[in-house]
Parts: structure tokens; C-alpha cells; sequence
């Protein structure tokens, strides 16, 4: 066990799994030899070999098109798209097919595959490097999402979704990849997908979040220290943990969810449409959304503007607890 | 090497049997044993009274829109026959006798176009995906086939079906090269049969040949008869010894055409002269098939009457047997999504399935 940054965690479960399983092959833009723009399969064409880790010409839909032939024909396809703002090439290959051979073919194919995909703002970039796109995977039937929060999850989830029998689309928050360490066990584990954790219990107010925004919630509540909040980490968006999100309403009666996503069809929508459905007379106020605003995210000079932070978190979290009905 | 001496930019189109059904090209004629020659026939045959009746059915209400093979039988049963039973076929969705030679069933086949996903449930040993609609993906499909084949060092190859128009589709650049850069074991069959659903081909393609094409990305491109089930054949022969060797994709250009609609929603009068359709009803390759197996006594005319009067039963059997299936049941459209139904799934199907129980009625409760 040694503290791991969520980079080292990728990089380390993609290397693990590689050496267990010979089918697993990992490839996309600048993946193999300088090992990825952000570093996350550093070092693994070396170990692995050109065949297995391999640079692709810039097709997002030949790397996941190739990506749905290698996974019926017995390969274990882990395919990286450099940011979530460019995998909308691979779109159509992802909505029209790899969604839907499992169903299209009556299981007679099916595509164990993961597609990997950093996303998010916060890292002051250019045009189309910091969607959160969300909505546009868990919309689709056929796919799972997944989004880790912390290095112990990162590891886990990932290895999780390369052993699922369906795809995978993996989003990793970008700009905590480096932010901070955690106690990672050295073997291979799984973090069940599916699952949400309970990052803290709480019994005033439920808070839900994934990815980066999850340690900005847990800031935020360091500013309202009177305020008992139990904060949800999703970690699948989809298909999404409905019994974790009740029971924490049933326990709290007020809600708030957080997401850089932006606001309108965002995946908020779905999970207040859930609480509406499941636990509405448990409600003892309406269930909040503190999301992008339905803008296209600025660059860097106006990004502070779009990003969620703590203060703001907070001052939601008030509005919510002094509702009286 | 056979593909040097057809060059794709010079017009120069391998053909060994003519329209007559006579070897014009004795060199290049292979040999194919009498019984093989005959499954290729048969099959031929057999697409093409299938397909006659899929478009009465049609007409009759008993079956959805069908897209139509008539006049491409050899561009189709050609390549399967030169293909293995390891190899990959990828369908594009104008691909019924290669379906067929392949070993997809009748019914399955026509299942599929009767409405019904387990059309496309193929047996465990039939290599072949299933019919694939958003033009153009399937190349890349293929090439990640083609990509496993090779890492795993299976002999085998990946024989991808595009039509005309879908050669226009970023996806097919992106395949191809992505095939190429890797010398993958994938061939490439464009069935040119002169129209995108209305849009002739000369009208959003300025290439002059479409075999051209495979120069863009260094691999060898030729343009085939592909009315004639010999020059198919040899071609994709060839393409397949190539491609095990490792020594990359070919592209194979059928130059055929589409003697009925685009489907059964297409009235093909609109965009095109009767007097077009003659002209090429005279290249059928059926009947040039034919002249070829009775010309080497491997046929006769009265087996030829009893074989379409066979087929004629087995497909009217099979469309009864296909109409009985029915409606879907209700779990179906549910438990293929994912391995395991989600509970969200669950949910949604016992919803409909207590509304289903309770006939709509509720009381108010």
C-alpha cells in the first residue's frame, strides 16, 4: 500500500490488468510512446509491446470502430480519447453500435471494451478540452458511466469496467489527476460498478457529486461546519444507484446536487426526477441543482465565472436548509 | 501479381467471364471444383427467387421494407466462395447471398427483415455481423476484426461489404487507413451498383474509379466485374493470400448495378431510364453463370427449371415458417441491453407488464 495520485492509480490498475490478461490491448492518440498527454499509460508500450499499446492516427471513429471488431473477436479493447470534447467523431460509432451489439445481435456478440476519456474544466484550456458530457453517454441505453472521485476508486472502478461484459465509458476528472494522494492497495481489486459511496454520513442534507466536485463539496462543508451534510459520491452515473440516492432522502428530506455538467437535461434533472418518483413525500424542501450554466465553458479568462466552487456550494446548502415549507 | 496488371487509374477492369456467360480471360479462369461452382450457383439462385418473393411479400403487407439484391448475386457469392469459414464478414445491408453462402439461414435472414432482432442471432459458428445501417462504420468494425486476427495470429481475414455511396463516408478513410497503416487482413468490397438510393454516382464521387481510391493510402485497388462470379473469386483470392501474408487490405471494386429499388420504399422510375436497366439486365450473372456450368456439363436447362421450382418452395416454407414467430416477447426488448438487467430495466418492464395485467384498468388507484 503506498499513496497514489488518481494518474498513478489509472496507470497502475492499466498496467496490472495488462499483465494478468493477455487480451487486453490499449491504444489511441499519442498513447503508446510518449504514454498519453496526461501520462496515464506511461511506460506501458514498453512493458507490453508495440502490438498491445499502440499510437493510432487521429480517427476517434476508426479507434473505436476498430475497438468493437478486437472486443468480438476476443480482444479486451482499452481505447483512450484525448479529451471528452473529441470523442464526439467516435459519437456515432458509440451511440449506433457500441451501445447496441449485445442487443442487436440477441447476445450473440457482446463488447467487453472501456472507453477512456479525461473531461472537466478547471485546467485554464483551450476551446473543447473541458466538457462535461455526461448526459450524452448516460442517455444512451447499452452504456455504462463511470466516474471516479479518489485514487482508491480510480484504480477499482477501472479495473471493474475492463472485466464488465458491456462497454464502458470511463470519464476521468482531469484536473484532480495530480491533486492530491491516497492510500492505494498495491493488488488488483474491484470497486463494483453501479455502486455510489457514502463519502460521509450525514443526517441534515444529501449532497450529490462525482469526479472533481466531490472534493469541492467536501470543502464547502468545512465553511458550514453546524451543517451535518451526507455527501453521495455517484461514481456510475450509469446505470445510476436509485436505492443509495432514497434512503439518503428518506434519512435527510432536502437534497442538493452538483455537477459541472451543464444545467438543462443534465443528469440533475434525471436524479430530482428520481427523488420525485421515489421519495416525495419524504421531501421537506424542493431538491436543488447547482450545475454549469447552459453555456458553451469559457476559456481560461472566463472560466472562473462557469466553475462550481466551494463558497458557492455553501451558500446553496444554506438557501436549502433554511426552507421551511 | 495479378493486381499490377489492372490498374485501377487506367479504367482496366479484370474480367474473365463476359456477359455471354464465354471465358475471355482462359489465364486467369480458376479452378474451382464442380461442386463448389454448383453451391455458388445454387446460392445465387436461391437470393434471387428470395429476393422476388421478399418484394411480393412486401407488397402484401407481410413484411417490412427489404432491400432489394437482383443483378448483384455474383458480386456477393463470389468473395464467400474464395473466403474460408474462419474468415470475418461484415455486412454492410445489400448483402442477402453472401449472407446465405456464409451460412446464415433463410430464416434468419428473412427474420430479420420480417422485424426481429433474432434474425441477426446467427449460429455460434457463423462468423458474420449483423446487418449494419449508419453507412459506412462497418469498415472500421472490420478492421478492428482484422486487428485481433493479427495480434492473435489467427489466419484469418475480415471481408467488409460497402456499397458506392458509402465510400464517400469519413468512416471509410478512416477504416481503410487505419488497415492499411497496421497491413491488416481486411478486404474491402465496394459493391458499386451505380446509385446511392437516387443519387447516381458520378454525381458525389469525382474519382474515376473507386479501386483508385486504395492508392491514397499505398495498398493495391482493382476494379472487378462484378457481374461475374469468376473474376470475383480469383479477385478476392488473390486479396486473401495477400492479406495472410501480411501484406495489407485490398480493395476490390464490384462494378455491378441494382436491377430493383434501393428498397421496397423507392420508386427507382424517378431517377432513372428503363432503357439503363435493359442495358444492364443483358450483364445478369446469373445467366452468364449459367451458360458457364452447362458450357462445362457441370448443369443442365431441366436441373436449372427444377432448382428455381425447389428454391420457389423452400423460400414460401420459410416465409410461413418466419410469419409464425409472431410478436417479440416483452422481456426480449429488455434483457439484451446488458449482461444483467438493471434494476432500472426491471422496473420499467414490470410497470408495463402490471398495465399489461391489469388491461389499463386501474379505478383511480
Amino acid at each position: 500500500m503506498a499513496n497514489k495520485t488518481i494518474l498513478q492509480a489509472i496507470n497502475e490498475a492499466l498496467d496490472q490488468a495488462m499483465e494478468k490478461d493477455e487480451s487486453i490491448v490499449v491504444y489511441g492518440e499519442d498513447v503508446g510512446y510518449e504514454g498519453g498527454v496526461f501520462r496515464t499509460t506511461a511506460g506501458l508500450q514498453k512493458k507490453y509491446g508495440e502490438g498491445r499499446v499502440f499510437d493510432t492516427p487521429i480517427a476517434e471513429a476508426a479507434i473505436v470502430g476498430s475497438a468493437v471488431g478486437m472486443a468480438i473477436n476476443g480482444l479486451k479493447p482499452v481505447v483512450e480519447m484525448q479529451f471528452s470534447g473529441f470523442s464526439l467523431p467516435a459519437y456515432n460509432q458509440i451511440v449506433t453500435h457500441v451501445a447496441r451489439f449485445r442487443n442487436r445481435s440477441r447476445g450473440k456478440y457482446h463488447l467487453p471494451m472501456v472507453i477512456r476519456m479525461p473531461y472537466g474544466g478547471g485546467v485554464k484550456a483551450l476551446e473543447h478540452h473541458s466538457e462535461s458530457l455526461e448526459t450524452l453517454y448516460a442517455h444512451i441505453p447499452g452504456l455504462k458511466l463511470v466516474i471516479p472521485s479518489t485514487p482508491y476508486d480510480a484504480k477499482g472502478l477501472l479495473i471493474a469496467a475492463i472485466n464488465d461484459p458491456d462497454p464502458v465509458i470511463f470519464m476521468e476528472p482531469k484536473r484532480i489527476y495530480r491533486a492530491f494522494k491516497q492510500e492505494v492497495p498495491d493488488e488488483l481489486y474491484e470497486v463494483p460498478l453501479g455502486k455510489a459511496r457514502i463519502a460521509k454520513k450525514g443526517e441534515d442534507i444529501t449532497i450529490i457529486a462525482w469526479g472533481a466536485l466531490v472534493r469541492e463539496v467536501e470543502k464547502a462543508m468545512e465553511l458550514v461546519p453546524n451543517i451535518n451534510a451526507e455527501i453521495i459520491d455517484l461514481r456510475t452515473i450509469s446505470p445510476i444507484d436509485q436505492e443509495t440516492i432514497i434512503n439518503s432522502v428518506k434519512k435527510t428530506g432536502r437534497v442538493l446536487i452538483v455537477h459541472e455538467a451543464v444545467k438543462s437535461f443534465g443528469p440533475a434533472a434525471e436524479i430530482i426526477s428520481i427523488i420525485n418518483e421515489k421519495a416525495f413525500v419524504y421531501l421537506e424542501a424542493a431538491p436543488r441543482r447547482l450545475t454549469g450554466f447552459d453555456i458553451t465553458v469559457p476559456l481560461p479568462k472566463g472560466e472562473n465565472h462557469f466553475i462550481i466552487e466551494p463558497k458557492q456550494i455553501a451558500y446553496e446548502v444554506k438557501n436549502i436548509m433554511a426552507f421551511k415549507a | 501479381m495479378l493486381f499490377e496488371k489492372f490498374d485501377p487509374l487506367k479504367g482496366e477492369m479484370l474480367q474473365i467471364l463476359d456477359h455471354k456467360g464465354i471465358i475471355i480471360n482462359d489465364k486467369l479462369e480458376p479452378k474451382i471444383a464442380k461442386e463448389k461452382l454448383l453451391k455458388m450457383y445454387k446460392t445465387m439462385v436461391l437470393g434471387r427467387v428470395a429476393d422476388e418473393k421478399a418484394l411480393q411479400f412486401q407488397r402484401q403487407g407481410r413484411m417490412l421494407t427489404y432491400a432489394p439484391n437482383i443483378g448483384q448475386e455474383a458480386a456477393q457469392v463470389g468473395p464467400m466462395a474464395a473466403a474460408k469459414d474462419e474468415d470475418w464478414l461484415v455486412l454492410a445491408f445489400r448483402e442477402f447471398n453472401a449472407m446465405l453462402y456464409k451460412g446464415v439461414t433463410l430464416e434468419q435472414a428473412f427474420l430479420y427483415w420480417y422485424g426481429n432482432e433474432l434474425g441477426s442471432k446467427y449460429d455460434d459458428n457463423v462468423k458474420v455481423l449483423p446487418i449494419n445501417v449508419p453507412i459506412g462504420s462497418q469498415i472500421n468494425h472490420a478492421a478492428g476484426l482484422a486487428y485481433a486476427s493479427k495480434l492473435q495470429k489467427k489466419d484469418e481475414v475480415a471481408i467488409v461489404f460497402i456499397g458506392d455511396g458509402g465510400t464517400s463516408h469519413g468512416e471509410f478513410h478512416e477504416g481503410v487507413n487505419f488497415a492499411a497503416t497496421y497491413d491488416l487482413p481486411m478486404i474491402v468490397i465496394i459493391q458499386n451498383n451505380q446509385y446511392a438510393i437516387s443519387t447516381p454516382r458520378h454525381k458525389v464521387i469525382k474519382s474515376k474509379t473507386l479501386a483508385q481510391k486504395a492508392i491514397a493510402y499505398d495498398i493495391f485497388g482493382i476494379q472487378v466485374d462484378g457481374n461475374d462470379p469468376l473474376a470475383m473469386f480469383v479477385a478476392v483470392e488473390e486479396a486473401r493470400k495477400r492479406a495472410i501474408k501480411g501484406d495489407g487490405p485490398t480493395i476490390i471494386e464490384a462494378v455491378t448495378y441494382r436491377i430493383g429499388p434501393h428498397t421496397t420504399s423507392d420508386n427507382p422510375k424517378l431517377y432513372r431510364e428503363d432503357k439503363e436497366v435493359e442495358e444492364w439486365s443483358k450483364k445478369d450473372p446469373i445467366f452468364r453463370f449459367k451458360r458457364y456450368l452447362i458450357d462445362k456439363k457441370y448443369w443442365t436447362e431441366k436441373a436449372d427449371e427444377q432448382l428455381y421450382e425447389e428454391h420457389k418452395q423452400t423460400v414460401l416454407e420459410t416465409f410461413k415458417k418466419v410469419e409464425e414467430t409472431g410478436e417479440v416477447p416483452l422481456e426480449d426488448i429488455f434483457k439484451y441491453t446488458y449482461e444483467k438487467m438493471t434494476s432500472n430495466l426491471k422496473e420499467q418492464m414490470a410497470y408495463y407488464q402490471e398495465f399489461l395485467d391489469k388491461k389499463g384498468e386501474n379505478n383511480g388507484k
